[in-house]
């Protein structure tokens, strides 16, 4: 199994060499990064969100029952909302959804493109097919995602908003001084970089187990399923490693 | 012309071929026939490239393609196309974005002459008024033609068909021979192709070479075939009972 592991490592830096090479042709790469962005990243639009708006609301209403203590201000609510919102739901939450929404679109696509031959057809042409497959997808996710990391902070802060305007949890006013206190732009910047990270690491291995996934239907089955696990195991790894360096 | 010569492909302990040696030549429709597991495809697939052999050389035209560095051999298989045994379409394009793909990468043709030169490709093979069609739109006799048109887009030198008629009628299935054999002669095109289906071998095999368990055991045309000695042959022949009913004539005869 340790041997397997390392194999599989080796064979994935081999394959990022293979995928991070020159464009035959930079038009044809340009229009497949804008059909890739338009169907990775806007198309998880929505999907971000939902999720963002009603995780916004869950977390005031959490916060809110947890601090009953007349010590503390209730303001710190909102604080506490931001907070939670910008260092780690956000990125390692919405990279864990998208690991489960592109993750799998990915490795099935090019699963499915490897069993029907379809990538030994752009290979037999002389066109490097893991460059042109893979590459825009990488670049696609890792460059757009942290606009989603900006759309998810702005709407779990608005979900929030619409909860304490609707229950009256805390004043509106008080959330709304919550928000501003203390405010760190470099939290911002932190988070859309970790979130960069986590998309390249869900584009890259879901493309690596999609590339090299054998065995008809079930092994694309198999290499989606796959990408996603590996994926998430990595993201909340790299969570932990990128906190420490950027936090600390 | 491709030499294949001592080649040796094994995957673990199940060795697949076995010292393959033959000559395809230009112009003629060279095949590759034996039961399923035989080697066919693995032999097809070492030709082109698509996997190392364990030993031997294959050459095009006196040149070891396994030999050039990357950037070489991808500019080489510019000169190879390939029909494979369910058409590999992209789903991602349309039937005219296919047949342009290659145009895209390896030419500086104007969008126009890229158009017109497509639809000419797709006029060849009878496929069309569907440029705006997706594959999954098409029937499989369809997307085998247009599959061709793709092939030839850049007038390659060699033509790759790996089972062209596998899964269509035998209608579709001889014009399909008869377009590969007639592109094949037009264009003078060095063209291998990889079936066991006897109405192939008998419509257009000039040249074919019988694989069993790995092993080139016989070597002819399809007006030898019924003349052989080689058992395996004559197994694989009798399985067609039309062939069947040939080869007793030709017994008989005998």
């Amino acid at each position: 199994m340790l041997r397997d592991f390392f194999i599989q490592t080796g064979k994935y830096f081999l394959f990022l060499k293979i995928v991070f090479k020159k464009p035959e042709k930079w038009k044809i790469f340009w229009r497949q990064f804008i059909q890739e962005a338009d169907k990775l990243i806007i198309s998880s639009v929505v999907l971000v969100s939902v999720i963002s708006i009603f995780i916004g609301g869950v977390l005031v209403i959490q916060t809110a029952s947890n601090m009953n203590n007349p010590f503390l201000d209730r303001m710190l609510v909102g604080y506490m909302v931001r907070e939670s919102l910008i260092l780690e739901f956000c990125s390692t939450m919405v990279a864990l959804i998208l690991a489960g929404k592109i993750g799998s679109n990915i490795a099935s696509e090019l699963g499915s493109m490897r069993i029907t031959e379809q990538v030994d057809a752009i290979e037999m042409m002389g066109v490097n097919s893991a460059s042109f497959l893979v590459l825009p997808k990488i670049l696609a996710v890792t460059l757009l995602c942290p606009l989603l990391v900006l759309l998810s902070f702005c709407l779990g802060l608005l979900g929030g908003w619409v909860v304490v305007s609707m229950t009256s949890i805390i004043p509106l006013a008080k959330y709304a001084a919550g928000l501003k206190y203390c405010f760190n732009d470099f939290y911002v910047f932190y988070s859309c970089v970790k979130m960069s990270i986590f998309c390249f690491v869900i584009a890259s291995v879901s493309a690596f187990n999609g590339y090299y996934a054998k065995g008809g239907a079930l092994g694309v089955g198999r290499s989606s399923t796959k990408s996603i696990v590996v994926s998430c195991i990595l993201i909340l790894m790299l969570d932990l490693v990128i906190t420490q360096l950027m936090l600390y | 012309m491709i030499r294949i010569e001592h080649l040796y492909k094994s995957f673990g302990d199940v060795h697949v071929l076995k010292d393959i040696s033959i000559e395809y030549k230009q112009g003629l429709c060279n095949m590759i026939i034996g039961a399923s597991g035989s080697g066919k495809t693995v032999l097809l697939k070492t030709i082109i490239g698509l996997m190392t052999p364990d030993s031997g050389t294959v050459t095009f035209n006196g040149e070891d393609i396994s030999l050039l560095p990357y950037e070489e051999k991808k500019r080489f298989r510019q000169n190879i196309g390939v029909l494979f045994q369910n058409s590999a379409l992209f789903d991602f394009a349309t039937v005219l974005e296919n047949v342009m793909f290659p145009m895209d990468f390896f030419t500086d043709w104007s969008a126009a002459q890229k158009r017109e030169r497509a639809q000419y490709c797709l006029e060849r093979v009878n496929v069309q008024g569907n440029d705006g069609k997706y594959p999954g739109e098409l029937s499989g006799g369809m997307q085998k033609r247009v599959g061709i048109a793709r092939a030839i887009a850049l007038n390659p030198a060699y033509l790759i068909c790996d089972e062209p008629n596998s899964g269509l009628d035998p209608e579709t299935a001889i014009l399909i021979d008869q377009l590969i054999h007639g592109l094949t002669r037009e264009f003078g095109m060095t063209t291998v192709i990889n079936t066991h289906d006897m109405n192939s071998i008998l419509e257009i095999g000039d040249n074919i070479g019988f694989l069993h368990q790995g092993r080139m055991l016989w070597q002819g045309d399809r007006h030898t075939i019924f003349d052989t000695d080689c058992q395996e042959l004559r197994k694989f022949v009798c399985a067609n009972s039309l062939a069947r009913n040939i080869m007793e004539g030709h017994d008989s005869i005998a």
